[in-house]
């Protein structure tokens, strides 16, 4: 029961991008398509879960015995670029297919700042690991959605005339908005 | 360019977040009201101008190759001293800001300039870059929290100005994305016609 709260206020009620504004680059950058948006996603997913869970090794087993939690911000934003680059050599060598399909967007990763946020939260919200795991997997998955509605809804405004100086961000960012105010429904679901 | 210009681009011509969209979320985060906005964007101007010179100072000792980690390094340790700074004399300021203190080291306005800028320039010319670019994102910041306060709340710098309830929604999530939006297009307006 505790998993499934945690699940669903991840993904709809503090939805990451829409109600937490963590990771709006990309959002606002790779939204173009679907199918460039299924792809960022992907190694959304991917890279936020393991760098969860190296943070919170670190932070566990690391930081607090030896009484440095302040050095936090700087162990955590290295652990993470020095992961993202390590993931990016991995995968080349042993799944070609999936780096072709993730590789443009993992460096494009170390300054999503949705992966060191959802790092931070877990820490500050008191998780263990396997808490940590999902509500890392559920906000990720969260992002997700809201990238690909938005790309869904942006490929529709392609087509449409909007006034010239409302063209291309802005026109999208009132999107976003009336997306955020959609997703404000949820509030109060658990 | 004139150290007046590189002072002075990132106001409005060049501004980190109306014209290059840089650094979205802190800026949709943090400005449900003008202080907030003008206490990140200077936190963010501070990070700027000290890693803008750090990294003009030693750019010729880094090897070309771990540069970008040697960067986010240098980057990281003037945000904890930021945080730290913080959370000792503006406790009320910190709590606000939260989680969007640690987050000014993904910023990409403040990696893009020690990357696109400083690693390339002189000291002097580094810290007016910094100093420019910065104060153009507190400019960003303070007015869309301005916008957001006085909509949604009637207020100005927390000074109630209009009696009674407003649009909320324009505090909350929703708001920040459509007057962003509004804003962007703005200076697009005020750009062209220059």
């Amino acid at each position: 029961m505790e998993y499934i709260i945690i699940i669903i206020s991840a993904i709809f009620i503090n939805n990451v991008v829409l109600a937490q504004f963590l990771g709006i680059c990309p959002f606002v950058g790779v939204s173009n398509k679907i199918s460039t948006s299924l792809g960022m996603g992907g190694a959304v997913i991917f890279v936020i879960t393991l760098a969860t869970i190296v943070t919170w090794l670190v932070q566990m087993y690391l930081l607090q015995p030896l009484g440095i939690q302040f050095l936090q911000t700087i162990a955590f934003i290295l652990v993470i670029a020095g992961l993202v680059q390590m993931v990016e050599i991995i995968l080349k060598k042993v799944s070609p297919g999936l780096y072709q399909a993730l590789g443009v967007f993992l460096p494009l990763i170390t300054t999503n700042c949705a992966v060191l946020g959802v790092a931070i939260l877990t820490i500050q919200k008191d998780f263990n690991l396997i808490e940590g795991v999902v509500f890392a997997v559920s906000n990720a998955a969260g992002f997700t959605l809201a990238l690909l509605i938005f790309a869904g809804i942006r490929e529709h405004i392609e087509l449409m005339e909007p006034p010239k100086v409302m063209q291309g961000v802005p026109i999208a960012l009132i999107v976003a908005g009336i997306l955020a105010l959609a997703f404000m429904g949820f509030t109060g679901i658990v | 360019m004139s150290n007046f210009k590189t002072l002075t681009k990132g106001l409005l011509k060049e501004n980190p977040v109306f014209v290059l969209l840089l650094g979205l979320c802190p800026t949709l985060g943090v400005t449900t009201s003008a202080f907030n906005g003008l206490g990140m964007g200077l936190a963010t101007t501070f990070v700027l101008v000290m890693s803008n010179l750090v990294v003009s100072l030693v750019k010729n000792a880094i090897p070309d190759k771990v540069r970008i980690p040697s960067f986010i390094v240098i980057i990281a340790s003037f945000v904890t001293i930021v945080e730290l700074v913080m959370q000792a004399y503006v406790p009320a300021l910190f709590d606000q800001l939260g989680l969007f203190i640690p987050l000014i080291v993904v910023n990409c306005i403040v990696l893009g300039r020690a990357e696109a800028f400083a690693s390339k320039n002189s000291v002097g010319s580094s810290i007016l870059d910094g100093l420019g670019m910065g104060l153009g994102f507190a400019f960003a910041l303070t007015v869309l929290g301005a916008v957001r306060e006085f909509l949604g709340a009637g207020a100005v710098f927390g000074q109630k100005v209009i009696p009674g309830d407003l649009m909320l929604v324009f505090v909350l999530a929703p708001g920040a994305f459509i007057v962003l939006g509004y804003l962007i297009a703005l200076t697009k307006i005020i750009n062209k016609t220059k």
